[in-house]
């Protein structure tokens, strides 16, 4: 069973009862790295491996690049 | 501010140039041209990570037990947007320092005054440490004082237009009516003494991230850019001498042959 997110403006398929953190190791993304909005909330780093994606969620994962 | 290095909210940089991470042709040259600038402190802007793309990351380029990132909320144009960025950046690196940008306008990057305002008040409230970018306005300036900024960065020029200092006047007056809280001069700087006079008008610290970036050697303008920071404060403290309309002789005028 897949939900579907909408990860970084883009769809995405995902199994059933991931977590943040779980999503975070999909994408190969380093969980130290990048910061977390949740439906518009901005995610503390200790809450990855509680929140829990469902249906329709909107996901934006951000990290540092170059800028002045 | 009277102290051989920059102090921003009670915590000491050894250098007073703050260099960008942006526009670099690739990560060695940046990682090369932030060692050859001394700096102590680097910029850094806030983006959506790009899925299924390469993960090198930025942050492998910086030494971060060295250099202290300052984020941006670079490409924000709404007190709104700047929050939401903020707030990401501090979860994403951990720090309460934020270099504050509400642009009004995509052709110029001026600052948007009226939400910068806004979001200082509100990001000062929050917990953060404040360093708004901002117009050469004193009156701006002092209001953004008055919010709780840590700090206000005035342009130079537009952002990455490599004019120089467009109206130095304007910088003094800023220089001299605020002297509670560090002046960071930031954008517009073009070469080397651009970065020099910027530190004789009496600036605390200056940001530059184009005109090294984009110099046909980095590395060598971030050393230039080095020395003109460090040259231009002494000259600062030393006390330039008077300007004079008329000569006057280095040499004595007694003693001279028939």
């Amino acid at each position: 069973m897949s939900i579907r997110l909408v990860v970084n403006g883009e769809d995405r398929q995902v199994p059933f009862s991931l977590s943040v953190a779980d999503l975070l190791v999909d994408l190969e993304l380093e969980t130290r790295r990048v910061a977390v909005e949740h439906n518009c909330r901005v995610l503390k780093r200790d809450e990855f491996p509680a929140v829990i994606l469902a249906d329709g969620d909107r996901i934006e994962i951000v990290h540092f690049v170059g800028g002045g | 501010m009277k102290t051989d290095h920059l102090e921003i909210s009670g915590k000491k940089y050894s250098s007073r140039l703050i260099i960008g991470t942006g526009k670099f042709k690739d990560f060695q040259t940046m990682k090369n041209a932030h060692l050859a600038s001394g700096a102590g402190m680097v910029t850094v802007a806030v983006r959506r990570v790009e899925l299924d793309r390469d993960k090198e990351s930025l942050l492998d380029w910086i030494d971060t037990k060295k250099m202290t990132l300052l984020p941006n909320t670079a490409g924000c144009y709404t007190a709104e947007d700047a929050i939401r960025t903020a707030i990401l950046a501090r979860e994403a690196c951990g720090t309460r320092l934020i270099k504050l940008e509400v642009i009004g306008d995509k052709k110029t990057l001026f600052p948007d005054n009226e939400g910068l305002l806004r979001a200082t008040r509100h990001l000062v409230k929050d917990g953060f440490v404040v360093l708004p970018y901002t117009n050469d306005d004193l009156i701006v300036c002092k209001k953004l004082r008055d919010a709780g900024a840590a700090a206000v960065m005035p342009l130079a020029a537009p952002i990455g237009s490599g004019l120089g200092i467009r109206n130095p006047g304007n910088l003094r007056l800023i220089m001299e009516e605020i002297q509670d809280l560090p002046i960071i001069v930031d954008a517009g700087v073009g070469t080397a003494s651009d970065a020099a006079l910027t530190m004789e008008l009496g600036a605390d610290g200056i940001l530059i991230n184009t005109a090294i970036a984009c110099a046909r050697d980095a590395v060598k303008m971030a050393r230039a850019m080095k020395d003109a920071v460090v040259a231009g404060r002494l000259a600062r403290e030393a006390g330039r001498i008077p300007r004079r309309a008329y000569a006057t002789a280095s040499s004595p005028q007694t003693g001279l042959l028939d």
